[in-house]
C-alpha cells in the first residue's frame, strides 16, 4: 500500500472513532432522558436546549477532576484497566458492516474476532476490580469474571446456528445471506444471543458486578475522573456493539424496503438500544445464584438444543 | 509495513515472555503471559492462520487465563511473592547447550525460510474445518473423548459428601 492509502485508512479510522465516541455520548444522555420519561421524572434538562449539552458538561466535569490513584492500589494495572474496556468495543466495530459497501474490514473470521475481543473485555473489569485493592471492587471483579465466562459459552453456541445457515464467519456475507432475517429461522438463537449480550455488557437485570445496593459501585468503586469515564464509555459502546451485532446477525442488517441500507441499519440498532433501556427500567436485578443457574442450566442446554435442531434440519434441506 | 508489524509483535512477545521470569507479583506475571499470547496471535494471523489466531485469543487469553487470574484473585496472593529465579549451581553447561540448540535452530530456519517467506498461504476457516473433519476425524474424536473423560474425572474429584 502507498502512503496516501495509509493516510486515507488512518483518516477513515479516525472518523469512525470520533463518530462512535459521539454516539456513546448521545446514548448516555438519551438513556437518562428515556429512563426519566418511563419513571415519570424529567431527567437532565438544564444544559442547552432540552438538556442536549449534558454529555458535554459531564465530560468537562470528569476531565477537570484530579487524576487520583488511591495509595493502596496497584498503580500500573489500575491505570491500564479502564482503557481495555472501551478499546475492545471500539476495535470490534472495525468488522461491523453498516451498509452494502459501508465496512472498514471484511475479515473471514470476523465473528470469531468479535467474540475474541468480547472475551478480552472481561480483563478490564476484572483487573480494575483487583487493582483497586478494596473489598467491594474485588467482589465486583470476581462476579464479572464468573458472569462473563458463563455467558460467553451460550453466546458463541447460539452464533454457530447463524454460521451454519450462512456458511461464513464474515459479517458482510452473513448479512448478504439473509434474504429472510435469521430471527425467523433462528428464534431460539436470537433470544439466547440477546440475553447473553445483555449479560456480557453488565446491564440490568444482569449488572451484578456493580450492584449498587450491595457492592457500592462494584468494580469501579475506587475510580473517578477520566478513568471512570472510560468505564462508562465502555459500557455504552458495549451496548451499541451488541445492538449492532444483533442487527447484523439476526435482523438482516442493511436489508429493508424503500429506505437506503444505512438508515435501516440505524433504525434496527436504535430499536434494540431502546429495548435495552426499557429492560433496565422494568426488570429487577437477578440474585447471583439465579444468574449462574440461568446461564448454565437453561441457556447452555437451550443453545445446544438449538444447535442440534439447526444441524439436523440443515442436513435435510441444505445441499452443499 | 507487514514486516514491521511482524517484527514488532515478535519483539513484544519475547520481551513479555522474559518479563514473566523477572516480575515479582504472580498477577503481573499472568498479565505478561497474556500480552505474550496476544502478540503470538498476531504472528499467527500475519503468517496466514487467522483461525488459529482467533482461537488463541478466545481460548487461551480469553478463557483459560481468565480462570487463572480468577483463582489468583480468590486465593488473594497479595502477600505471597514470586521467588527470584533459582539457578542451579552448574548452569554454565546448560546455558552452553541451550545456546548451541538456538544456533542450530537459527541455521535450520535461515536455510528453509528464505524462499517460503514471500508466498504465505492464508488458510481460511473452511479449509481447517474440512481438514479436521476429513482426514483427521479419528484424532478429533479421540481428543473429544479424552476431554470428556477429564471432565468426568474433575466432577468425581470435586464432588461433595462421602469420599
Amino acid at each position: 500500500m502507498s502512503l496516501t492509502q495509509w493516510l486515507l485508512t488512518l483518516a477513515s479510522i479516525g472518523l469512525v472513532l470520533l463518530g462512535l465516541l459521539l454516539i456513546g455520548a448521545i446514548m448516555s444522555y438519551g438513556e437518562r432522558r428515556i429512563l426519566a420519561l418511563l419513571q415519570d421524572r424529567l431527567g437532565p434538562n438544564r444544559a442547552g436546549p432540552f438538556g442536549l449539552l449534558q454529555p458535554v458538561a459531564d465530560i468537562l466535569k470528569l476531565v477537570s477532576k484530579e487524576a487520583f490513584v488511591p495509595p493502596f492500589a496497584d498503580r500500573m494495572v489500575y491505570t491500564v484497566a479502564p482503557i481495555i474496556v472501551p478499546m475492545t468495543a471500539l476495535l470490534s466495530f472495525a468488522v461491523v458492516p453498516v451498509s452494502e459497501d459501508g465496512w472498514l474490514a471484511d475479515l473471514n473470521i470476523a465473528l470469531l474476532y468479535v467474540l475474541a475481543l468480547s472475551s478480552l473485555r472481561v480483563y478490564g473489569i476484572m483487573l480494575g476490580g483487583w487493582a483497586s485493592n478494596s473489598k467491594y471492587s474485588l467482589l465486583g471483579g470476581l462476579r464479572s469474571a464468573a458472569q462473563m465466562i458463563s455467558y460467553e459459552l451460550p453466546m458463541g453456541l447460539a452464533l454457530v446456528g447463524v454460521v451454519m445457515l450462512s456458511g461464513s464467519f464474515s459479517l458482510r456475507e452473513i448479512v448478504a445471506a439473509q434474504e429472510l432475517p435469521f430471527i425467523v429461522l433462528q428464534p431460539l438463537g436470537f433470544i439466547i444471543f440477546l440475553v447473553s449480550g445483555i449479560a456480557e455488557t453488565n446491564r440490568l437485570p444482569f449488572d451484578l458486578p456493580e450492584a449498587e445496593n450491595e457492592l457500592a459501585a462494584g468494580y469501579n468503586t475506587e475510580y473517578g475522573g477520566i478513568k471512570f469515564a472510560f468505564f462508562y464509555l465502555g459500557e455504552y459502546l458495549g451496548v451499541l456493539l451488541i445492538a449492532a451485532l444483533v442487527t447484523v446477525l439476526f435482523l438482516g442488517g442493511w436489508h429493508g424496503p424503500w429506505l437506503p441500507g444505512v438508515v435501516w441499519f440505524a433504525l434496527k440498532t436504535l430499536a434494540l438500544i431502546l429495548l435495552f433501556f426499557w429492560l433496565r427500567t422494568s426488570l429487577p436485578r437477578l440474585r447471583y445464584d439465579q444468574l449462574m443457574d440461568l446461564g448454565w442450566k437453561l441457556m447452555l442446554p437451550a443453545a445446544l438444543f438449538n444447535l442440534l435442531i439447526t444441524a439436523v434440519l440443515g442436513l435435510f434441506w441444505m445441499k452443499g | 509495513m507487514y514486516e514491521f508489524i511482524f517484527y514488532l509483535s515478535s519483539v513484544i512477545a519475547v520481551i513479555a515472555a522474559g518479563a514473566i521470569l523477572v516480575v515479582r507479583h504472580p498477577v503481573h506475571a499472568a498479565l505478561y503471559l497474556i500480552v505474550s499470547l496476544l502478540a503470538l496471535a498476531l504472528l499467527f494471523f500475519l503468517l496466514g492462520a487467522p483461525l488459529l489466531a482467533a482461537f488463541q485469543v478466545m481460548l487461551y487469553a480469553g478463557a483459560i487465563l481468565v480462570l487463572f487470574l480468577f483463582m489468583m484473585m480468590v486465593m488473594n496472593l497479595r502477600t505471597e511473592r514470586n521467588l527470584p529465579l533459582l539457578l542451579p549451581a552448574n548452569w554454565g553447561g546448560m546455558a552452553l547447550l541451550a545456546l548451541l540448540l538456538w544456533l542450530v535452530l537459527l541455521l535450520l530456519l535461515s536455510r528453509s525460510s528464505l524462499d517460503m517467506a514471500d508466498n504465505i498461504m492464508v488458510i481460511g476457516p473452511t479449509a481447517v474445518g474440512n481438514a479436521l473433519f476429513g482426514p483427521y476425524l479419528v484424532v478429533v474424536e479421540a481428543a473429544a473423548i479424552l476431554l470428556l473423560a477429564a471432565l468426568v474425572a474433575a466432577l468425581y474429584l470435586s464432588r461433595k459428601g462421602k469420599r
